[in-house]
């Protein structure tokens, strides 16, 4: 049977006394469409940094396309082809849009080893990146400085980096965050238009997009996984219901 | 075998007191850079500043040696809370790089104003009678003025580590070393914090200028001379680690005489390889986070 | 409709794809320097020493100014290639220049690489103390082994051939300062190249974010590495035509005071534009010859005083200035 895309195997993170991930076993299949969704707190980007290889696990196995990938570092998992994507934009602020983009799609092909040419090796590089652009709709920004955009168009090159790298697995961290509504749905459009064949795990809080977006849904609550499961199995789970009414009772 | 022990007793004592001031001078950099982050080259500018206060309170005022430390300590610390909100306090947020090429202009201008004012010549001091000569301690007779020198970095170390570990300000110190956005959401002032300790950091190195002169002399390139072993302290003890700062500095002063004793051409070769070496191992420092 | 839409994008791939060509404006340097040659030709040693000091502060650009590295040790690949191309001349005999030259690069080189692969994945405090202290106990061993450096009186008896057996060197250095600018310009060439080219891009991504070229999967530590290497070669090549220029060598080839100087320089240029480092030692050195000598301290206060104020108010250095005057001229004439 062939290797799901992305796997955790009784994950374990503590910091001294802290334990941060609790007995993680997760699965992401091929062409998967998944929402982590868990209250303030509850370890989400902590996973994702766990997954990518910001953080080492105390125990535990992370494995990409049935490769275990536990010992690599972030740099080499992300070319076995996991993207991701951060809570507050890591973008490359001083270069333009074009820029920000030729850089992930030419450290992917290796046309950033190139010391000696400029041109030649660039145009296949720039012309990826550009249909990259158009797809998101930011072409006509691709000159500008990245730090003169709205923080909603700051997000979609945030986007647009992650898929110039042509991975395997991408892993969105509240794209919508601080994005003004007025603007959200373009991204959402953008999330909605994805390649079929990425698996996609979303970080959210807004419920209607976890909704509108996700074929399955995963509840992380303290650093532990309450329950993975199609997003009708979860509204209807008691432990979801009394987490989330509970939680708008205090709000 | 006598002789020997002598030698070894001798070099320890010495080296005692070399680390006690290089740790007097560095305990303020640690922890300015601990709190702030902010990598600042002219620290060494306020321990030369302290020697010059105290030797000129000295030899044109007639001050006595204690209480011209004193002043050096009170006069050069609240100089810096001037230098502190005029200058540093625009460069908090800048690179390091930034903040490097400031502090090493600073520093440049420091030691160019001090040589115009005093001259390039080493700057004689006479320390108090009680402390010159030497000190009878009954199984062996030591040099009064090293035996001073421990004592009151020992001192010092004490009052600090009371400070820091025992009162609120200490710990609110600690807080804001630890996690300064953390510290701030609780309410403290970190901006005001971090002014208080500047001005402290800089008096005390100013207190260890002054105390150096007689141990190393008094140029106007001390600032700079000197800087790198301040550095050393604060890197390899571990930035905010007042503990750190405390067992780098005396392993440092050790080390560092008695390997100018044993090869006095190139002996610092080996401070400058452990430095590397523990850095290469421990990045952070002995005690530092990461 | 579509159409217009279109229009942005090709103009973007031209604009990036012509970026790296040479501009009029770039003559300007290379005019002056040739210039300089028959205009001044009483100052030519001074000039040669300017040219070299141009080479080391174009080595320091690409570590710091593209790459991000702070450094406080890149006299050490200085005074590497210095004493390797001394060396080579007064105690093995070997005085052809050329050859010396390369020697001087290769050793440079190979210290640069050594000492990239350990120290560059650090970062920080601790990076900035590891190139000092390395830096620093290269100075050490060179005082502890005088044997071979000559310790504080250096390295003598450097006797160079004449530059392809035909140009003999005059107590005026003019041919040393058409050798250096030669040296110059093929560096400069191959500096401009890596800058403009796809790595010189990820060098600047590492610079201007770190996390984000990790999270592409860049082999940031061998980028990193690479470009310390050829710099510290650029770096030896310029101490290599610094020994045979003056025809010795000591140990502030290798120290703390030079490191510290020819930041300064860059800074004062301008980091990240190559041509900062034309501009700001040039005129350092020119400062320097003239005011250094009437007044040690004010030098030094001024040098300082300058520093901050950079610091402080003119980010980009003279370079930066100049660009901005540059771009204010250009829109006063439209």
């Amino acid at each position: 049977m062939s290797a799901h895309a992305l796997e955790t195997r009784a994950l374990f993170k503590n910091f001294g006394a802290l334990q941060v991930a609790r007995a993680i076993d997760f699965t992401l299949e091929r062409g998967a469409r998944c929402a982590l969704i868990g209250p303030n707190g509850a370890g989400k980007t902590t996973f994702v940094n766990l997954i990518t290889g910001v953080l080492k696990p105390s125990a535990g196995s992370v494995l990409l396309h049935g490769e275990d990938v536990t010992r690599l570092s972030q740099i080499k998992r992300a070319r076995r082809g996991i993207a991701r994507t951060f809570q507050i934009n890591q973008l490359f602020r001083g270069l333009s849009v074009l820029e920000n983009v030729c850089l992930a799609v030419g450290e992917r092909t290796g046309a950033c080893n190139n010391l000696w040419r400029a041109a030649g090796a660039r145009r296949e590089t720039i012309d990826e990146a550009l249909g990259l652009l158009e797809a998101l709709r930011l072409q006509d920004d691709a000159l500008k400085p990245v730090s003169e955009l709205p923080y909603g168009r700051q997000r979609l090159v945030e986007i647009a980096i992650a898929l110039g790298q042509r991975p395997k697995v991408l892993l969105l961290d509240e794209p919508a965050a601080g994005v003004p509504s007025a603007e959200s749905h373009i991204i959402l459009d953008v999330i909605d238009g994805l390649p079929p064949g990425i698996a996609v795990l979303i970080i959210e809080h807004d419920m209607d997009v976890v909704f509108r977006f996700a074929r399955s849904i995963a509840v992380l609550v303290a650093g532990a996984i309450l329950m993975q499961g199609t997003p009708q199995e979860v509204a209807a789970d008691e432990r979801v219901r009394t987490l989330y009414l509970g939680e708008q009772a205090h709000g | 075998m006598g002789h020997v022990l002598n030698v070894a007793v001798g070099l320890l004592l010495d080296g005692l007191a070399y680390g006690m001031i290089l740790f007097i001078i560095s305990v303020g950099l640690s922890v300015t850079m601990g709190l702030m982050g902010f990598v600042n080259l002219a620290h060494g500018a306020f321990a030369m500043a302290g020697g010059y206060v105290t030797v000129t309170l000295m030899s044109t005022f007639g001050v006595p040696f204690l209480l011209a430390l004193a002043c050096a300590f009170v006069l050069v610390g609240a100089a810096s809370v001037v230098f502190e909100r005029l200058l540093y306090a625009r460069l908090y947020r800048a690179s390091e790089l930034e903040q490097v090429l400031f502090s090493i202009g600073l520093v440049f201008m420091a030691i160019a104003a001090f040589t115009y004012v005093y001259g390039p010549a080493p700057r004689p001091i006479r320390v108090p009678a009680f402390l010159s000569g030497s000190v009878d301690l009954g199984f062996r007779t030591l040099p009064a003025y090293r035996v001073f020198m421990v004592a009151v970095g020992a001192a010092l170390v004490a009052a600090l580590w009371f400070g820091f570990e025992r009162t609120s300000l200490g710990a609110k110190v600690r807080a804001a070393v630890d996690n300064r956005h953390m510290a701030q959401s609780v309410g403290i002032n970190v901006d005001r914090l971090f002014t208080m300790t500047f001005a402290l950091g800089s008096g005390l190195a100013a207190l260890g200028g002054g105390l150096a002169v007689n141990l190393l002399g008094l140029t106007p390139t001390f600032a700079i001379q000197y800087l790198v072993f301040f550095l050393i302290v604060v890197a390899v003890g571990g930035r905010g680690s007042i503990r750190g700062a405390v067992a780098a500095a005396l392993v440092l002063g050790i080390t560092d005489n008695a390997g100018k004793y044993l090869y006095p051409a190139g002996g610092a070769f080996f401070i400058y390889a452990a430095t590397i070496a523990l850095l290469l191992l421990k990045p952070a420092g002995l005690y530092g986070r990461e | 409709m579509a159409g217009s839409e279109r229009t942005a994008a090709p103009a973007a791939a031209e604009f990036l794809l012509r970026r790296h060509r040479w501009r009029a404006a770039e003559a300007l340097p290379w005019l002056i320097a040739i210039g300089a040659y028959f205009a001044f030709p009483d100052y030519l040693a001074l000039g040669t020493q300017i040219l070299i000091g141009i080479m080391f502060a174009l080595s320091l650009d690409l570590v710091l100014g593209y790459a991000g590295i702070l450094t406080l040790g890149h006299a050490a690949f200085f005074g590497t290639g210095a004493y390797a191309a001394g060396l080579l001349a007064a105690k093995l005999g070997w005085g052809e220049p050329l050859t010396g030259l390369l020697f001087a690069g290769a050793c440079a080189a190979l210290a640069g690489f050594v000492s990239g692969w350990v120290l560059l994945r650090y970062r920080g405090l601790t990076l900035l103390m590891l190139t000092l202290a390395t830096a620093i106990m290269l100075y050490e061993l060179g005082n502890a082994r005088a044997d071979i450096t000559g310790g504080y009186d250096g390295v003598t008896g450097i006797v160079i051939k004449p530059l392809f057996g035909r140009f003999k060197y005059d107590l005026y250095a003019h041919t040393y300062y058409l050798y250096a600018l030669a040296v110059l310009l093929v560096l400069f060439v191959i500096a401009r190249r890596i800058v403009y080219s796809p790595f010189g891009q990820a060098l600047v991504g590492i610079r201007e974010n770190l996390g984000r070229m990790q999270a592409l999967g860049s082999p940031v530590h061998r980028r990193l590495v690479t470009v310390y290497t050829i710099a510290a070669a650029m770096a030896g090549v310029a101490g290599g035509l610094y020994a045979q220029s003056n025809a010795f060598v000591t140990l502030s080839a290798l120290g703390f005071e030079r490191s510290a100087a020819v930041l300064i320089m860059l800074i004062l240029g301008g980091t990240g534009r190559l041509y900062g480092a034309f501009v700001g030692t040039a005129v350092y050195m020119l400062l320097e010859d003239r005011l250094a000598t009437l007044s040690p301290e004010f030098w030094q206060f001024g040098v300082g005083l300058v520093l901050v104020l950079t610091v402080l108010f003119a980010r980009g250095g003279l370079f930066g200035l100049l660009e901005r005057a540059a771009r204010a001229a250009k829109r006063l004439w439209r």
